[in-house]
């Protein structure tokens, strides 16, 4: 399993040709207390850069950006009754939607975790 | 000035302070072009006498409801609002005081906003309300978009017995959206043509009860067919009193109501400022989607209960252009009048309210219709009806006024070039017998 | 112990004592109220469904005309006698900060003194109780106000029209760009649907935007605080529908280069709205109307001192230029040949081509009584004076300021002063630290992280109707708690407020959990400890 991130703060999960999306630590961190996670619906085709989810904290709402081309085959309901989930453990129970890849070549211009821990220093 | 403390003294040395000559430094990045030269052309500054007295004679060229015989209605009611309510209303603290960002120091607008919105869903029949909107028009008009977003369906059906105006604000703010609203004939007094039109892309469909003629609808049957089909069902209102005896439409099957409360603690202001009443069932998809404020409960530091505003992602001042809503302010020193006459009313007093206002209908509906030629038309009503004349029923009003009868509201002003014979007349409990004995004698005279 | 917050479930006329914490009250008294700060629960903790503070007549119980719509259940609404009701509600009122009270230093809302001269014109009579549908004939004074007011606002921005429908100041914002939207699209200009907004604009903004159709551009600031103007040139385009610029802006800055951005804006063939928010500031002494606007809305509730009455009402009366003005909303008043007044309701009567219809009825007469009459008791002189006031008051705050606070512009403001938190820097203090701490010092908070283009921003307005004793004393306030920031006193601000009827509260468990209405409990058995 390939792990990568990206500029905005996603974390892509690649296994197979699934992949699991969600925001990282540092960015739910920088958010605050999450409060509410709207998500897409299942089927719903994504390209590289579309807004796919919305994060809100109480004084704010950041969009979350798709890192790869794909389809939508699951979603975290959890989240809706559990949204500090995001701030608990964004990297695992955390997870907001996984993926079918249309390309996974895609994930190579993504950064690596060593990088992004540059990135975000 | 009597409201502003300043001396030249104190000027002057404020400006010393900053640093200046002259307020003139102040404005320096005003453009030559736009700066000018003396005053603009207005009357200068007056003293409270003058004021007062040049508007009181503008007020004295109106003629008040409490002068006359009064029986309009049409969306706006006259009723007795205790002395209580407008002396609350003038405390500073809660006349002066902003909207509750800062919730440690708003608990009293907070926790009145909660009793109000609990009050409007009791009311409605439903399970939860905003902090009140504008008024009932755009309350309507939100709840035709929201319904919209809920269903990600741009087709709405509104039933042409809706208040014009109330059609014609949901037609504007839908206008350069992906909504079409199509409004059926008014006319009927059955909701057949709204039935007809809804299918699986129809979002929504807004029926009024009473409408606008006064007439009652049972809304169960078009919300269970509007529900087999997906859309949701938006009631609206123009008389909260009418709740008080009619049946809530949360209970009929609606999903989102919205009214006018104006004639809970509000007067009858020329039309403004009102207070939009916005309530809608607990179902998932709408309480992110509800436009306007909302006061949740919460606890503080100490564990202690608590208001504050809240989901206010949904709100323009964080959603930006993603807002369910433009909106900004809710109906505030209206929200508070509401809720303290409804506390003062309480169920008891709000029931028996609402059967006077009806008996006085009633009542009315016997002497007007013993008129030879006219007629009520209505099969139903709760303090409003409507009743078809022999003659115009605009020249008819005009004629009333000349003889000092404010007899209703001639349906043709709502409906240009329709209905023309139609006269829209409502009752209320400041109705006395005498009233009524005066208007119907009247009304006898200018047919 | 263990703090059971889930507890008793409180009942209608209950007559258990009820934990002081779960009903609002303080822990540290029997009664949960403490001096003259009185705990107070909800209504329908204290009321009862037969209770009532209203006499009415008995019905008669007459046949009724309901076609068979009687509602059946209870609605389950409380009552109150009349002391009661007083007592419940003068009890929340003294937990409300409010201008009678001290300053109010938000930025952008105006908060200036609210005349009680206003109050009672807007209570005649012959203005509180006329219904919007009376003949023309029995309300040619109501009619003749909106006229008189109409006056004023368009004398004062020099604008040929102004439209008094809209009900608040974004349903204004909305006005005037439905406005655009109409001439735009009656010129065969479909294609324009780019609409420029500054960065640092009110969020109202960019919502009106797209409610009309539009999409939004955002221009950034430039470091002076102020459009960019490379930026704005850039984005200039056959595509561009308008701006939407609010003037002095929400940093508190004239924009210098406003008539260089209408006259841009009209070339590349779109059109200048502008915010009205800050009237304030230049009232009397600038015209809106000469720095080339097509479309404004004026803030009733700020500028011309209507009540903020917890939230609102408000009124947005919308100035529009000769472009626009045929397009504006029904209704509208018109004298007629007569010396009389009438009014234009219909869209097929109106000379023009208006948009449609805002909102029910006429505006927000309630606020048109009370604006008049601050206007006329200021006149041109006095209302000249005002905006100089409001001027010199905010530069007074933020000359004796800066030593101790970061200004986040350089050079003077208009009406508000703009801070940001690089004085808070390494202090652990935040600029929300550092309101709560002005709470409880007896002061409502500032903006606070508004405009979004400075970090940590407060932005402070203090209007005309301070005095020069009042602003020295919240300077020395201010002053003090920014040192005592700086000197590593950081537990005063971050247990703040210790003194306000609350502490500071959980508005995440608000949002996650919402709790939007008080709800029966369905048996009275009491909860287990």
């Amino acid at each position: 399993m390939t792990t990568r991130y990206t500029e905005d703060h996603e974390w892509i999960t690649v296994d197979g040709d699934i992949a699991t999306v969600g925001i990282t630590a540092y960015a739910a961190g920088q958010l605050g207390d999450v409060v509410f996670v709207e998500l897409p619906e299942v089927g719903k085709s994504l390209s590289k850069g579309d807004e796919f989810a919305v994060v809100e904290s109480v004084k704010a709402a950041s969009e979350v950006y798709a890192p790869v081309d794909g389809e939508i085959t699951a979603i975290n309901d959890a989240l809706e009754g559990e949204p500090a989930k995001v701030n608990e453990d964004a990297t695992g129970e955390g997870w907001f939607v996984k993926i079918k890849l249309a390309d996974a070549s895609q994930l190579d211009g993504l950064m690596d975790e060593a990088a992004y821990t540059a990135h975000t220093a | 000035m009597r409201y502003l403390p300043h001396t030249d003294t104190d000027r002057k040395a404020m400006l010393d302070a900053i640093g200046v000559a002259s307020i003139d430094d102040l404005f320096t990045d005003v453009p030559e072009a736009a700066r000018l030269d003396g005053l603009i052309d207005l009357p200068t500054k007056q003293g409270e006498l003058q004021v007062e007295r040049a508007l009181s004679a503008m007020a004295s060229r109106n003629i008040a409801a409490s002068q006359a015989p009064f029986f309009v209605g049409a969306g706006a009611y006259k009723h007795h609002i205790p002395s209580t309510v407008d002396h609350l209303i003038q405390r500073s603290e809660f006349l002066t005081a902003y909207t509750p960002y800062q919730p440690e120091i708003s608990q009293g607008t907070l926790q009145t906003l909660f009793e109000f919105q609990t009050q409007v869903a009791l009311l409605t029949g439903m399970d939860v309300a905003n902090a009140s909107m504008y008024d009932g028009s755009t309350a309507c008009a939100e709840a035709v978009m929201m319904a919209a977003r809920v269903t990600r369906r741009n087709k709405a059906v509104m039933a042409g017995s809706v208040h014009p105006h109330y059609v014609e604000a949901s037609q504007t703010l839908a206008k350069y959206s992906d909504v079409s609203i199509s409004v059926t004939d008014a006319a009927p007094a059955d909701l057949d043509a709204v039935i007809a039109e809804i299918d699986d892309t129809t979002a929504c469909v807004v029926i009024q009860t009473p409408d606008i003629f006064g007439r009652l609808h049972d809304l169960r049957e078009v919300s269970r067919i509007a529900h087999e089909k997906g859309a949701l069902v938006i009631a609206v209102f123009t008389e909260a009193v009418s709740l008080g005896l009619v049946e809530a439409p949360g209970n009929m099957g609606a999903d989102i109501a919205v009214g006018e409360g104006q004639s809970i603690g509000v007067g009858l202001n020329f039309g403004g400022p009102y207070v939009g009443l916005f309530a809608c069932k607990n179902d998932r998809r709408f309480i992110r989607q509800m436009p306007g404020r909302l006061a949740g409960e919460t606890i503080d530091a100490d564990g202690r209960r608590g208001y504050v505003l809240t989901l206010s992602t949904r709100e323009q001042h964080i959603r930006r252009d993603k807002a369910t809503s433009n909106i900004c302010t809710n109906a505030g020193l209206c929200s508070l009048a509401w809720t303290i006459h409804m506390t003062l009313l309480g169920e008891k007093g709000l029931t028996t309210l609402a059967r006077l206002n009806h008996e006085t209908a009633c009542e009315l509906a016997d002497a007007l219709g013993s008129i030879p030629g006219v007629e009520v038309v209505n099969d139903s009503f709760f303090n409003e009806f409507t009743l078809l004349l022999p003659k115009n029923a605009d020249q008819v009003v005009n004629e009333l006024a000349h003889v000092g009868v404010l007899g209703g509201v001639p349906a043709s002003r709502l409906y240009p070039g329709r209905f023309e014979n139609y006269l829209i007349v409502a009752a209320t409990e400041t109705n006395t017998p005498e009233d009524i004995a005066v208007f119907a004698k009247a009304l006898a005279g200018v047919l | 112990m263990g703090m059971n917050t889930q507890g008793r479930p409180t009942r209608m006329a209950g007559n258990i004592a009820p934990d002081n914490l779960a009903t609002g009250g303080y822990a540290d008294t029997i009664s949960g109220s403490r001096g003259l700060d009185q705990a107070e629960a909800l209504i329908f903790e204290r009321g009862a469904m037969d209770r009532c503070g209203v006499d009415l007549p008995e019905p008669k119980g007459l046949k009724t005309r309901l076609g068979g719509q009687e509602r059946k259940g209870e609605i389950g609404l409380p009552g109150l006698a009349e002391p009661e009701t007083m007592r419940h509600y003068v009890r929340l009122s003294r937990k409300n900060y409010a201008i009678d009270l001290g300053l109010y230093p938000l930025g952008s809302c105006t908060m200036k003194h609210n005349p009680r001269l206003n109050e009672k014109v807007a209570r005649m009579p012959g203005f509180a109780d006329v219904h919007p549908l009376q003949p023309a004939s029995t309300v040619q004074g109501a009619y003749q106000l909106m006229g008189e007011l109409s006056h004023w606002l368009m004398t004062l921005t020099n604008m040929p029209a102004v439209a008094l429908s809209p009900k608040a100041g974004a349903h204004g914002e909305f006005c005037g760009m439905m406005a655009i939207r109409a001439r735009l699209d009656a010129d065969g200009e479909s294609n324009r649907r780019r609409v420029l907004v500054p960065e640092s604009a009110h969020g109202t903004n960019p919502a009106t935007a797209v409610q009309c159709g539009f999409t939004v551009d955002e221009i950034p600031a430039d470091k002076t605080g102020r459009v960019d103007m490379e930026a704005f040139k850039a984005k200039l385009g056959d595509d561009v529908a308008g701006i939407m610029l609010t003037n002095p802006n929400t940093c508190g800055l004239f924009e210098r280069d406003i008539r260089e951005i209408a006259d841009l804006i009209h070339e590349a063939g779109g059109y200048f709205y502008c915010d009205g928010a800050n009237f304030n500031a230049i009232v009397g002494r600038v015209r809106p109307g000469d720095l080339g606007v097509d479309a404004m809305h004026i803030n009733l509730h700020k500028t011309f001192s209507t009540p903020h009455g917890g939230g609102g009402p408000g009124s947005g009366p919308t100035v529009l230029s000769e472009a626009l003005a045929p397009y504006a909303p029904v209704p509208y008043v018109v004298e007629n040949s007569k010396g009389g007044w009438e009014l234009v309701e219909h869209m097929d009567h109106a000379e023009g081509d208006p948009f449609g219809r805002m909102a029910a009825f006429h505006g927000q007469m309630g606020m048109f009584t009370r604006a008049l009459t601050y206007m006329m008791s200021h006149g041109s002189d006095g209302l000249k004076q005002v905006a100089e006031d409001a001027v010199l008051n905010a530069n007074y705050i933020q000359a004796r300021l800066s030593h101790v606070m970061t200004a986040a512009f350089e050079g003077t403001c208009m009406h508000e002063a703009l801070f940001d938190d690089r004085f808070l820097k390494d202090t652990g203090v935040t600029t929300l630290d550092f309101a709560k701490a002005m709470i409880d010092e007896g002061y409502h908070p500032m903006t606070m992280y508004f405009p979004l283009v400075v970090h940590g921003a407060m932005l402070i307005e203090p209007t005309e109707t301070e005095s020069m004793s009042g602003l020295d004393r919240f300077i020395d306030v201010l002053e003090a708690l920014a040192t005592a920031a700086k000197e590593g006193d950081t537990d005063r601000f971050l247990a703040a407020p210790v003194h306000a009827p609350t502490k500071r509260l959980d508005e995440t468990r608000a949002a996650r959990q919402p709790v939007l209405r008080w709800t029966a409990p369905t048996d009275t058995v009491e909860a287990a400890e």
